[in-house]
């Protein structure tokens, strides 16, 4: 037991755990947030997106300019939350329709192909449009400070995510179970010729997913744009940790990955205390283990 | 005029010819039984009708409209049930939700089949095992539940004609003989069916008209009476 304290000399420091916790599930939630949208799509279309995480960063960007453009400096922020993830959705959409949609037939080196053309393309245009340089996106007044939580200083604005992704959750659970679109879903997740027999237009369920999951991205993408540098770089750290978590948690797997995220949210959290070196190193670790132990991922199912 | 047909129909899997100039029609209210041994293009013949394979070339009409070409969604939107040999319940959903999922949300184009005849109720009518079975997976059902289930999917699009793919295949004695006494109020009811199987028992009462078929094409035709009569047919076509 000495041992224990001696080397982790936090472990006996309640509030600096629960702060910690806490930090680990705001993290989380912003990688169930991108990681789930991404789980959609390829649970629907097979096409793994990798430009998800530059759907991701454009939010970012629009929110830089969104509340530049805003004068109303009480509500613009809270405007542009809700007009990013849109705008991503719009982007996502016509993608889909005028690239994605040629190619889901076609090999999956094809696919990746060009949605690694599009982290390329994305990523120059918002080069060309918002310039080199770092940006950020100011906190919302009410949302500026820090709590005390348990004695220790905890960021206000990681309450609303922490407050707004629970919601989020439900919703797309909702959606998903106790809606005739989330059946059409989850049916095309098992058998889309079948549903096309059926009656049902796939190819137009397919950009539903594409849009909805984009929007998904978008609104991690606004949520983060004030708790990060608003950086060129931003579509890579994302799309690796969305990787993670989707394939920790089962592509196509909803449960998965919330299960999944908060895993990784919590591990980042507790790795930089236990061990900084090589808190990153732990997170493919776990992954290794995963695909070698269950290579569709903890709640995925595995491939027919 | 015949609500269903098929004329000079050629589909090939890549390289190899499946159907050869195949031919048929379906009149309304009919039973058609489509024989044959394995590989004579039963299945293609169906699947080339829905669309999921495609012809080359012949023409497929419903009451007159074109529908080689179309994707099989909107085939199935003008009138078209597909009940496919495997089954292919959603494992993932509900019984309740594999019939909501196939639930008719289109306009009606077709004939007189104006009136949605078959609702989720009726259906557990016709299928009561399925009403209790309603909050459960489709993938923990058994073979002849299946069956029933995707009966009763294709049929909540109200389809003006419905295809079965060898509806008896693979289940026990007992659920054979249930599901032909369901498919014999199905007919009753007025609904035009086309099956393809390899039990002739199975169809001897249900069916209307026989069409024999080898190496793609139809090879005999006639009605079920005249078929049953005439053993020097069978031995030719059917027996192994």
């Amino acid at each position: 037991m000495e041992l224990i304290t001696s080397l982790f000399p936090w472990i006996t420091n309640g509030p600096l755990i629960a702060v910690q916790v806490m930090s680990g599930l705001s993290v989380g939630m912003f990688l169930f947030l991108i990681s789930v949208g991404m789980s959609l799509i390829f649970g629907v279309t097979r096409i793994v997106n990798l430009a998800h995480g530059s759907f991701y960063m454009v939010s970012a960007y629009f929110m830089v300019t969104l509340i530049e453009v805003m004068p109303e400096r009480a509500l613009s922020f809270w405007i542009a939350l809700l007009l990013a993830p849109v705008g991503v959705a719009i982007l996502g959409g016509v993608i889909e329709v005028t690239l994605l949609r040629r190619i889901y037939r076609r090999d999956p080196m094809m696919q990746l192909i060009l949605t690694f053309g599009l982290i390329l393309v994305i990523g120059t245009l918002v080069l060309l449009v918002w310039g080199p340089d770092n940006k950020s996106v100011p906190r919302p007044d009410a949302l500026a400070g820090s709590v005390r939580i348990f004695g220790q200083p905890f960021p206000s604005y990681y309450l609303l995510v922490l407050g707004l992704s629970p919601l989020v959750a439900v919703g797309l659970w909702l959606v998903f179970y106790r809606t005739r679109w989330g059946m059409l879903v989850r049916a095309a997740t098992v058998d889309r010729e079948m549903l096309g027999a059926l009656g049902v237009n796939v190819s137009r369920l397919y950009t539903q997913v594409f849009v909805f999951g984009s929007w998904l991205a978008g609104l991690g993408g606004a949520l983060a744009a004030p708790t990060v540098a608003v950086a060129l770089g931003m579509d890579a750290d994302v799309l690796i940790n969305a990787f993670v978590v989707v394939v920790i948690g089962g592509l196509g797997s909803f449960a998965g990955s919330l299960i999944s995220a908060l895993l990784v949210g919590e591990l980042q959290s507790f790795g930089i205390l236990i061990f900084p070196a090589v808190s990153i190193v732990l997170l493919f670790a776990i992954m290794a283990v995963v695909l070698i132990v269950r290579p569709w991922g903890l709640l995925g199912r595995p491939e027919e | 005029m015949a609500l269903l047909e098929v004329a000079h129909v050629h589909t090939f899997y890549g390289d190899s010819h499946i159907l050869a100039d195949l031919s048929l029609d379906v009149a309304e209210g009919e039973v058609v039984c489509l024989l044959g041994r394995n590989g004579a293009g039963k299945s293609t013949t169906l699947k080339s009708i829905v669309g999921v394979a495609p012809p080359r070339s012949g023409r497929i009409t419903l009451r007159g409209q074109e529908l080689a070409g179309l994707p099989p969604f909107r085939v199935a939107q003008l009138g078209i049930g597909y009940v496919p040999e495997d089954r292919r319940v959603f494992p993932n959903l509900t019984v309740h939700e594999n019939l909501e999922v196939a639930r008719r949300t289109w306009a009606h184009t077709g004939g007189d089949g104006a009136t949605e005849l078959w609702t989720e109720d009726v259906l557990f009518d016709l299928f009561p095992i399925l009403r209790e079975r309603r909050r459960q997976l489709g993938g923990t059902l058994s073979g002849g539940e299946q069956q029933m289930l995707t009966i009763a999917r294709t049929l909540m699009g109200n389809p003006d004609i419905l295809l079965l793919d060898e509806p008896s295949e693979g289940l026990a004695p007992l659920v054979v003989e249930m599901l032909r006494e369901q498919l014999g109020r199905l007919k009753a009811s007025g609904l035009t069916m086309v099956l393809t199987e390899q039990n002739i028992r199975f169809v001897s009462e249900l069916g209307d008209r026989v069409y024999i078929l080898e190496k793609g094409a139809v090879r005999y035709q006639g009605s079920m009476a005249e078929f049953l009569a005439d053993e020097t047919v069978r031995q030719a076509y059917l027996a192994v």
